[in-house]
């Protein structure tokens, strides 16, 4: 069968193609896609993949097929041909490598604009007015209405259940900082923002501080400190990240970001969150011999959830929690939101009302001590 | 005649008449020889080599299982900052540069030594003290903060261990940037009289381009580490913020080294390649001026791209994109060679021989690494997989697959000009075969592992990653076994071997055209060139070879001996009857 | 000689006899392109610290940080000036040894190491009486630090300059025909001068 090395060499070159298309979206390498961020993130991973296949392929073809075609056969002891040089040939392939990177440096560009990565500011007030998020959330019916959001403008979410409300004050909008001498400078900027314009009143800090070899997250609207990243899905947040000691790094695989905790250098992260589950939290900058330990999770949860687990929080960090038999999310009256428990507990509402006086009494007694 | 015979026989006046060959003893002396130097270095380099192999044996021991079961969790992370360093200042960059480029840069220009011997041979009898120096500080606790060292973390911790660190590597680096220096001056001013920059041998481009990051990258670590000591000793807060100081300046200043660090340590093996290529295979090199000149482009952007390092530290958006661009457009020079070098090898006559094996192995493992370096280059990417496993692959393909498996090719290649006997060719297939299985077990799940989630510099890892780091370390163990038979083999043949004589692989270039070993001053009188180091397949016509897009009619689109690359033949000693008049 | 890359024109083939002559090729000089060269690299520790310095300066709230004493002029004024003139003086020098006037040589040497050796003497008065200390703020390290880097490099000029006065005892060991000793040491004190005008402008006057 004597079939010409040109097609010979074309249905090699359609094989490869296929084959590397076919591993660029197969490959199964990547964690499952849990922020916003990363299925762009993916998309430009399994591009790269594709051209990498193809290239792995093409070059370990030519040195396979000239290993064999052009191996010296026993006695031969002439030279191969004085070719030097192709001139063509030459500019073909410096032109077309440049056109490939130079098509991945826009793509990742592209990719890094939408990641947020060149506006950390985009919420700024001259994007305009505060846009109203429809809470796509369920359960917010079991929330007790704010004491003070009937404020106008001023979304309804979950998450501001019991608290008092999410306007930053104590965040800083732009991430900027004030100067000794009154000008500011901004916060070393970081990625994960989707473009959508926020509004700083809506935004959603939490406080990331690494330490040896901890992280503690901080919620400046509700005052809950946790060891364990609690996060609501559908809503952007802005990771205020901060370290203590030497340096380490913020990393969820499954949301695809990272970005370095730097002592004296605050730096941000922004991410939406897009699907429930429990990830790693991974130190990713080498911080001392247990570095390989400083690991915890981030949970995404329904707002609900969210809301209830804040709840939570703030209650078992309250004064007089010895005396906490429940949790009173909606501000009733003692015997009131304890009603559903009298049965279960065989307790008689007059003695719930007694326990109730004598703790406040204690507490007072604890605290003015 | 051939090619080769008309080198040699137009050099029988210059060949070496004095007997060659040394006593064991000039090589443990302050000799000024750049064959002995060189040899020096070589010896003293594989000795480290193997030493970070042993401390890399250990990591991968520790890394079998999930748990902290070996080591200490202190001592594993002065083990794993302890390879790096050991591999990257003492074995690496003085092998490929104080090693083969002292053996052979004035051989191929046809000098009788470098420009100045006595620099040549202090800058080499620095380095057994710093590496000793080095290694002395696992007594007193070896530094933990891996080969890069960032403060704070490098101030806070084994600080006796750093103090000593910093020495060694600045005592390394001053070593480094006296090679430099000998090199270019020899480049520049030592070449024979026939010999132009366009017609040296593509090793010596190699060696400009490395020597002149050396010597512009390496003060810079110099002072990064300066900067580093009189925070650990004195007190300063320079990088410390306690303090007012800054770390990312650090970060800047060590990667404007480290990162041209990466290209001293390819260029010289790329260098090694395209002189390999073409002997064994019988072919020209394929775009000379291209290769030479992308060595040099290379050497240039390799300067502007150190930031790509830091994309996660907190640098502002538009200096992640420039460092991306600048980062990317470097695979274009790259790409050009490895073409290049497959042209090389297409319609030649190829002997698999130990050489040309390790040659193809650099060429196929050192594409895998760069095509993962382009990945990281992109940011949205390397955000993900910086400071993961993905990165360890990475760095391992390029070093160990491109930089090692060069430097075994170069072994190969010119040690029976070194030591005037053949290598046992069996034990070298055995050597290269073990190699390449070890050497991807253990390195290429590190890309999966890194992209799931395994995060380096930890002795302790999530349980589901269990399995890919077993195998792993099962890599890392044959590749520590593979290393007996290479050093068997030396041993054995270094005294046993059969004699090579002056050109065993009839090459081109001038090292051939004198004994093996050459006698003290090279050449007895000043070699030259009848034929240009890669001139193969003249006399003796081969196959045609039908090379794409090429016309024979036009002298631009020739590929063969009418190409416009060529200079006009000299009809009078015109090899090939055709171009006599 | 189709294909090759060698230029012809410079070959062997030229001659029309690829013929070998044995003779042994004079050692040629290259000390001075060393020198050179190895001023790059001096140049280029330098330049890595005055970015640094420059880092600092542009992330710092406030430059110098609160509380520094400003820095007096008027010493290190008089001191640049010395170290400037002292480049124009080792120059003569040169120019004397390349007349052959080995006196000439020595007294300009001579004057330039003085003049080296009051630099110094002031900058360490400057040292002792500056009211800040290494480790007050990143200002005061990075001062000391640059200077002092920079003063060990004048002293060890001033030691290639004494080095090269006693050689020119020696009868007959510099000449106009050889006088590579007096170059190198005139070249690294240019150096030093420069990197001292940039330092100044950093440190004193920016």
């Amino acid at each position: 069968m004597n079939i010409p090395s040109s097609i010979t060499t074309m249905l090699a070159g359609i094989l490869l193609t296929l084959i590397s298309i076919w591993v660029g979206q197969n490959h199964g390498l990547m964690p499952v896609q849990a922020s916003e961020a990363a299925p762009l993130i993916d998309g430009l991973f399994n591009t790269m993949m594709t051209i990498g296949t193809g290239l792995f392929l093409l070059v370990m073809g030519v040195i396979l097929v000239a290993v064999f075609k052009f191996r010296r056969q026993p006695g031969d002891e002439t030279d191969g041909s004085p070719v030097h040089g192709n001139i063509p040939l030459e500019i073909l392939w410096t032109s077309i490598p440049a056109v490939i990177v130079l098509g991945l440096a826009i793509y990742s560009f592209e990719v890094y604009t939408q990641i947020g990565g060149l506006n950390p500011m985009e919420h700024s007030v001259a994007h305009g007015q505060p846009t109203h998020q429809m809470a796509h959330m369920s359960g917010a019916a079991i929330a007790a209405p704010l004491p003070s959001s009937e404020a106008e403008g001023r979304q309804t979410l979950v998450a501001d259940a019991a608290s008092d409300g999410i306007q930053a004050e104590g965040a800083i909008p732009g991430g900027v900082i004030q100067k000794e001498d009154g000008s500011e400078t901004s916060i070393t900027p970081g990625v994960g923002s989707m473009p959508g314009a926020k509004d700083p009143s809506k935004e959603f800090v939490i406080q990331a501080n690494g330490l040896q070899y901890a992280w503690i997250f901080t919620y400046p609207d509700s005052g809950v400190v946790a060891g364990e990243l609690h996060v609501p899905v559908g809503r952007e947040v802005l990771l205020n990240i901060s370290a203590s000691d030497v340096i380490h790094a913020f990393w969820v695989p499954e949301f695809r970001l990272k970005q370095d905790a730097v002592p004296g250098q605050p730096t941000e992260l922004r991410f939406t969150p897009n699907r429930i589950g429990e990830y790693p939290v991974i130190c990713a900058e080498l911080c001392g011999p247990y570095h390989g330990a400083m690991r915890t999770k981030v949970i995404a949860e329904s707002p609900a959830d969210f809301a209830a687990w804040v709840e939570e929080q703030k209650v078992a960090s309250a004064d007089g929690l010895e005396q906490a038999l429940a949790v009173n999310p909606a501000a009733k009256a003692p015997d009131e939101f304890l009603a559903p428990y009298v049965d279960r507990l065989g307790i008689q509402p007059e003695m719930l009302h007694q326990l109730h006086s004598e703790a406040e009494k204690a507490s007072h007694h604890v605290s003015a001590s | 005649m051939t090619q080769a015979q008309l080198q040699e026989t137009a050099n029988l006046p210059a060949h070496g008449s004095e007997p060659s060959g040394n006593h064991w003893r000039t090589y443990f002396s302050f000799s000024t020889d750049h064959k002995v130097i060189g040899i020096q270095y070589l010896v003293t380099t594989f000795i480290f080599y193997l030493i970070g192999g042993a401390l890399a044996t250990a990591v991968r021991t520790e890394l079998a299982t999930p748990e902290v079961d070996f080591v200490s969790r202190e001592v594993y992370n002065s083990l794993f900052t302890v390879h790096a360093t050991v591999m990257i200042f003492l074995w690496i960059v003085p092998a490929t540069t104080g090693g083969f480029g002292n053996y052979l840069v004035p051989l191929l220009i046809g000098a009788r030594d470098m420009a100045f011997p006595r620099l040549n041979a202090l800058a080499f009898w620095m380095i057994p003290p710093a590496g000793i120096l080095l290694l002395s500080s696992f007594f007193v606790g070896a530094p933990g903060a891996g080969w890069t060292s960032y403060p704070p973390l490098s101030l806070v911790t084994d600080q006796a261990g750093e103090a000593i660190w910093i020495l060694s590597v600045l005592l390394l680096g001053t070593s480094s940037i006296l090679a430099a220096i000998n090199f270019i001056v020899t480049i520049f001013k030592m070449r024979i009289a026939g010999m132009g920059f366009n017609q040296m041998p593509l090793f010596c481009w190699a060696m400009l381009a490395t020597s002149t990051l050396a010597l512009l990258a390496t003060p810079v670590l110099a002072g990064a580490l300066i900067l580093l000591a009189f925070d650990l000793l004195v007190g300063t807060a320079f990088f410390n913020p306690a303090g007012g100081g800054n770390p990312i300046v650090y970060q800047h200043m060590f990667w404007f080294y480290s990162h041209p660090a990466v290209y001293i340590m390819i260029l010289p093996v790329f260098g090694m390649i395209s002189e390999i290529l073409p002997v064994h295979a019988r072919k020209p090199i394929f775009g000379y001026k291209a290769i030479a000149y992308s060595s040099l482009a290379i050497c240039f952007l390799g300067l502007i791209v150190w930031a790509h390092h830091m994309f996660t530290s907190g640098t502002p958006p538009w200096l992640r994109m420039f460092f991306m661009i600048t980062t990317m457009v470097i695979a274009v020079p790259t790409g050009i060679k490895v073409f290049s070098w497959l042209a090389t090898i297409w319609g030649g006559k190829i002997r698999l021989n130990s050489a040309m094996l390790f040659a193809l192995g650099f060429l196929s493992m050192f594409v895998i690494g760069g095509i993962s370096g382009v990945m990281v280059a992109a940011v949205p990417f390397d955000i993900h997989v910086h400071d993961t496993y993905f990165i360890v692959a990475h760095i391992h393909y390029v070093l160990f697959g491109g930089s090692v498996f060069g430097l075994y090719a170069g072994f190969y290649h010119w040690f029976p000009k070194m030591t005037g006997r053949m290598l046992n060719e069996t034990w070298g297939q055995v050597h290269f075969w073990l190699n390449l299985v070890g050497f991807n077990l253990a390195f290429l799940p590190m890309h999966k592992l890194g992209l799931e989630g395994m995060n380096r510099r930890i002795a302790e890892y999530e349980p589901r990653f269990a399995f890919l780091n077993l195998i792993c370390s099962i890599g890392a163990y044959i590749l520590a076994v593979s290393t007996i038979p290479f050093i068997v083999n030396v041993i054995w043949s270094w005294m046993y071997g059969p004699k090579a004589g002056d050109n065993p692989w009839k090459g081109l270039t001038l090292e051939w055209m004198t004994s093996s070993p050459p006698p003290v001053e090279n050449f007895d009188a000043d070699p030259v060139l009848a034929t240009g180091p890669y001139d193969y397949g003249f006399g003796d016509r081969a196959t045609p070879v039908n090379v794409m897009f090429s016309d024979s009619r036009d002298p631009a689109l020739a590929a063969g001996p009418n190409s416009a690359l060529r200079a006009d033949p000299d009809p009078a000693v015109a090899v090939s009857p055709d171009d006599r008049v | 000689m189709t294909g090759s890359t060698l230029d012809s024109t410079k070959t062997v083939l030229n001659h029309h006899h690829a013929e070998v002559v044995p003779h042994h090729t004079e050692h040629h000089d290259y000390r001075l392109f060393g020198i050179t060269i190895f001023l790059i690299a001096e140049a280029m520790i330098f330049l890595g610290l005055f970015t640094a310095y420059l880092t600092f300066r542009a992330v710092a709230p406030s430059w110098p940080p609160e509380g520094t004493p400003k820095l007096e002029l008027l010493l290190p004024g008089i001191n640049t000036i010395i170290l400037i003139s002292s480049s124009f003086v080792i120059h003569n020098a040169d120019t004397a040894i390349k007349k052959n006037d080995v006196k000439g040589l020595q007294k300009w040497f001579a004057i330039t190491a003085a003049m080296g050796a009051i630099f110094l003497v002031g900058q360490l008065y400057e040292y002792f009486h500056l009211e800040f200390g290494l480790k007050t703020n990143l200002f005061a390290s990075t001062f000391y630090v640059l200077t002092g880097f920079h003063g060990l490099h004048v002293a060890f000029g001033l030691v290639l300059m004494l080095a090269v006065l006693w050689r020119s005892f020696k009868q007959g060991h510099y000449s106009s025909e050889k006088h590579f000793g007096v170059e190198a040491a005139e070249i690294y004190w240019h150096f030093v001068d420069v990197v001292w005008i940039f330092l100044f402008l950093l440190l004193y006057i920016l």
